[in-house]
Order: C-alpha cells, then sequence, then structure tokens
C-alpha cells in the first residue's frame, strides 16, 4: 500500500494516443521543467507515443523512466505506486476517462492538459477535481505551452 | 486489446464510442447492471472512465466498457466465470 506521506518527488506524464503533433513537444517541455525542479518525470504511454518520445529525446537529456499505459494504471489501481503529480494529456475522449481514473485512482494533483481541435468542448467534459490547461494547438504547441506555464509557475513544483 | 481479455475473443457490443454512450449502452440494454469504480479489475484490464461506470451480467456473460486511448471506448461481452458472483457481492442498481 503506497502512503501519500512517503511519495517521491516524482510527477507521472500520462500520453495517451499521439495523433496530435504537440503531445510529444509538450510532454517533453512539461519533463524538461520538472527535471529543473527537482522533480523526476515519469511516463506512461501507448507504444506508438513513447517511441516518438525516445526518437525525440535519444539523449534521454529530458525523458527518465518510461512505462506502457495500462502497467501503469495497473500499478497504481492495485496501490502499488503513485505520484505526487500526475499530467494527463488528453485530444480525444478516451484522454478524458483516462483522467477521471486517475482523479479517482491516484492522490496525486492530476492536471488535465487538453489540446487539439476540440479543446474547448473536451475541458467541458471535465467534471471531477483536477486542474484543467487547455488550448486549441494541433501543430503549434505555443497556445498550449503559455497556459501551462501560467497554471505550473514552475518553481512551484519544488515546494512540492 | 490486452492480451488475456484479447484470447476471450470477446463479443463488441458498441464500438468507437465516448465513455458516456457506452455507459448508457449498458444501462439501456443491459438489465442486471452493477456500478464499479474506475480502476476496476475485470481479468487483466482495469475500467477506464468517469463515474458512474456500470458493468452488466447478460446470462452467463459479463458486459463491460473497454477504453482504448486511440479508438475510444467500447463495449464488450464475454464469458463471466468469477466475475459474476464478484460483482452480484455489490449492491444491485
Amino acid at each position: 500500500m503506497v502512503e501519500t506521506g512517503n511519495l517521491k518527488n516524482e510527477a507521472l506524464l500520462l500520453l495517451g494516443c499521439p495523433q496530435v503533433p504537440v503531445q510529444t513537444s509538450l510532454a517533453l517541455y512539461a519533463a524538461h521543467n520538472l527535471r529543473r525542479q527537482g522533480c523526476r518525470p515519469v511516463i506512461a504511454g501507448t507504444p506508438a507515443a513513447r517511441k516518438l518520445m525516445e526518437v525525440a529525446d535519444p539523449g534521454r537529456c529530458y525523458i527518465d523512466e518510461m512505462n506502457d499505459l495500462d502497467n501503469m494504471i495497473d500499478e497504481i489501481a492495485e496501490k502499488q505506486r503513485d505520484f505526487k503529480l500526475c499530467f494527463v494529456f488528453i485530444h480525444n475522449d478516451s484522454g478524458v476517462a483516462y483522467a477521471g481514473t486517475m482523479a479517482y485512482i491516484s492522490k496525486a494533483r492530476v492536471y488535465a492538459l487538453i489540446f487539439g481541435e476540440h479543446a474547448e468542448e473536451l475541458a467541458g467534459e471535465i467534471e471531477f477535481p483536477c486542474e484543467i490547461i487547455a488550448a486549441k494547438a494541433v501543430h503549434n504547441p505555443m497556445p498550449l505551452k503559455r497556459r501551462l506555464d501560467e497554471v505550473m509557475q514552475w518553481p512551484v513544483v519544488s515546494k512540492l | 486489446m490486452a492480451g488475456c481479455l484479447e484470447a476471450m475473443k470477446p463479443e463488441v457490443l458498441l464500438s468507437g464510442s465516448s465513455f458516456k454512450e457506452a455507459r448508457e449502452f449498458i444501462r439501456k440494454n443491459v438489465k442486471e447492471y452493477y456500478e464499479v469504480e474506475p480502476g476496476y479489475r475485470i481479468l487483466d484490464v482495469h475500467i477506464i472512465g468517469v463515474p458512474p461506470l456500470y458493468v452488466g451480467i447478460e446470462g452467463e456473460n459479463i458486459v463491460f466498457p473497454y477504453t482504448k486511448p486511440c479508438h475510444g471506448t467500447f463495449v464488450v461481452k464475454i464469458p463471466g466465470s468469477d466475475e459474476i458472483a464478484r460483482l452480484r457481492e455489490r449492491k444491485r442498481k
């Protein structure tokens, strides 16, 4: 059983289908900022999402541990592991479903990073406790990067 | 699809839906269903979604939502075996 007080300074980045280009870029950016603040990023994603990360960061400058998405859900649901922060990358209904699951099974502070053509509609679907960071970003990551910076105020992360 | 579930060759009752549509499909089409929490385990998969989530029983089978990151939520039916008794221990909806 994972005790909240014993959690390491780790953040989970949950990556779904990598169909929308900005996902990989923003995940690397978030991992970079987390590391700078002394918070270890742990990535869980689909095989394609993980491959995109591996190819984009061959020297592992930004990414660290990577896991299969379903295996990570299994570990958290079975109370074998948990995190202080969880960033769920969302561009479709499945992403909302995964974020809702994390809000229920994990003690982490959950951030829903919503992007893609339907970001606003998806944000409106969220009715569970989490911080919503949404922008209509498909190819250009800057609108969501700016929102992420505003909400996270990165130095705060290190004080968790 | 997860290995164990895939090996059972589930019957797909609804495909490519949202998790809300899957919830309504079970609620409207399965007489006996039970509410489970997100992460509820069936075989080697955990139910993904936002509460309320339902798992139904039809004869010797169970009916439940199965979410894939790229393809949305499916409603699948598989032989229930021990899962049926476990579900019936919960308060009937």
